[in-house]
């Protein structure tokens, strides 16, 4: 059996997304930039995408910037305004559980002079509006704070952070890239200036993404090279993606609240039957304010990486934030930020369910769950197989 | 990333478990850089007659002390000192960048327990 529990990674094209896409992969070639009948009607199901985009997120279709996914978007948004602005102050505010494309876009920023507070998380993962409040300084210029996390799942209080931006006058950009398939995205309703946005997250094809950028907001330029969407975003218009990207997006506002309640009760179902079955495992991140396709949990006395490849060796695809599967000796910073002990961090595994998933896969997942947790832990001398308990120390 | 060697060793590692009145035993890492492995050996005339490993850490680590308990079962204590964490690399047939460590651990695992049993010794 195969189960594919990685969603957050990626997720499959939906069939009807690709059916959609198929004209523009083969006769409708055309250069949407080209002023010929070939680009012409390039450009027009590119328009046709961007006005179905924009009225979903409750925006106009000048303010949807295509892009070629979340980092992009993200690296965009937060250098091009920080550029844009530093006129006026050097200062960002984000938070320490952003994805690595907006951690390291700071920190690439830090070089240019510019100062970032990272603001710490509860243990939860959610971050305290009151202490955004209190970070902000006199040059504060943008913040930036993701909607949903990637690797726990836990939702920020987005429209109320986009509140307090707009009395303060400080730009808002969020990465709502793990937020499109489940959550609400109305850009008005959250009170974003800046969004980004990710294709493949909702079984849209791999590589093509979106920026938000509000009207009256001024951003200075990432890539150059091209007159492409107005001049702000250079490179070749990438056709077939674009309406791929919209008809994904489009099917996922269709299906969301079907789907959520559907994904919810498996995923709450996996959650149960881990907590009753498997001992001396704990579920990371808030119980509630969480992404419905995410499970994220640490099982004591064994090692991520090695649970997650013993999973393959059944078949079953998840991730793990141990520092063995990240190539590096810390454990995911996400872990730490949420204070999970060190141990634990590296014994962390996310299941994240999409609308494909069944309650066959879930069971399977489980049942094999326990027995490799039960493998590995008679393989540890952290745990006791007679005694039935383990120690770190 | 994994070699197919290196996964299937992960999938049936060999002398996994514990040595009762192991003449010499070497645990080395620790809990928060992910892996810790102990190795128990049996040892008699200054010959490795058994060796076995319980590891916590990632399936490199596995498959490395899998495949190190294998390599010293037989030898010499003076022979095992030997090995380098370079050949337990060369016995799994390549192992990820990011992963040498693990093979490291192996060696520094098999001079720990032949430490403790000369220690013992004196």
């Amino acid at each position: 059996m195969k189960v594919y529990l990685d969603s957050a990674a990626t997720t499959k094209l939906d069939p009807r997304v690709l059916e959609e896409m198929m004209p523009y992969l083969t006769d409708v070639y055309g250069n949407a930039s080209s002023l010929h009948s070939f680009g012409r009607q390039a450009l027009n199901a590119v328009d046709k995408a961007r006005l179905c985009i924009a009225q979903i997120l409750g925006a106009s279709p000048g303010e949807i910037y295509f892009t070629s996914g979340g980092t992009e978007s993200d690296n965009w948004a937060v250098k091009g305004a920080a550029r844009a602005l530093k006129k006026s102050g050097k200062h960002i505010i984000t938070t320490e559980i952003e994805h690595p494309a907006m951690i390291q876009t700071c920190k690439e920023l830090e070089k240019e002079g510019f100062e970032v507070t990272y603001l710490g998380v509860d243990n939860h993962g959610i971050i305290s509006l009151e202490e955004l409040k209190k970070a902000v300084r006199d040059d504060t210029i943008l913040i930036t704070v993701m909607y949903a996390n990637n690797e726990i799942g836990s939702i920020q209080p987005i429209p109320q952070i986009g509140k307090f931006a707009q009395e303060e006058g400080i730009l808002f950009h969020t990465d709502a890239v793990q937020a499109v398939s489940s959550l609400d995205i109305n850009v008005k309703n959250l009170n974003v200036d800046m969004l980004s946005i990710s294709a493949h997250k909702f079984h849209g094809p791999k590589g093509i993404g979106i920026l938000y950028i509000k009207n009256g907001v001024r951003i200075s330029k990432l890539i150059v090279g091209g007159h492409q969407e107005k001049g702000f975003r250079a490179g070749t218009t990438n056709t077939p993606a674009i309406v791929g990207m919209a008809k994904a997006l489009e099917l996922c506002e269709e299906e969301k609240a079907e789907n959520n309640k559907r994904i919810k009760e498996l995923r709450d179902y996996l959650i149960k039957r881990i907590e009753d079955e498997i001992p001396f495992s704990h579920l990371n991140g808030h119980r509630e304010k969480r992404l419905v396709s995410n499970a994220n949990f640490s099982f004591d006395y064994v090692e991520g990486e090695a649970i997650l490849m013993q999973l393959d060796l059944k078949g079953i695809a998840v991730s793990s934030g141990s520092a063995c599967s990240s190539g590096s000796l810390d454990p995911s910073h996400v872990m730490l930020a949420i204070g999970c002990p060190i141990e634990r961090s590296h014994s962390s595994i996310r299941f994240s369910l999409d609308k494909d998933t069944t309650r066959e896969e879930i069971d399977y997942t489980v049942d094999s769950l326990k027995e490799i947790i039960e493998k590995l832990r008679s393989w540890s001398p952290l745990f006791n197989v007679e005694k039935g308990e383990g120690t770190y120390v | 990333m994994y070699n197919q060697k290196v996964i299937d060793i992960f999938a049936n590692p060999k002398n996994v478990g514990e040595i009762e009145n192991a003449d010499g035993v070497g645990t080395v890492g620790n809990p928060s850089c992910g892996d810790i492995m102990k190795i128990y050996l049996k040892i008699e005339n200054d010959v490795i007659v058994d060796a076995k490993f319980k590891t916590f850490g990632c399936a490199a680590a596995i498959a490395s002390s899998s495949i190190a308990t294998e390599m010293i079962k037989g030898m010499k204590v003076e022979d095992a000192l030997k090995i380098k964490n370079a050949d337990v690399v060369k016995e799994l047939e390549g192992l990820p960048p990011q992963k040498i460590h693990c093979s490291v651990l192996a060696e520094e695992a098999i001079t720990a327990a032949i430490q403790d049993y000369k220690s013992k010794q004196k």
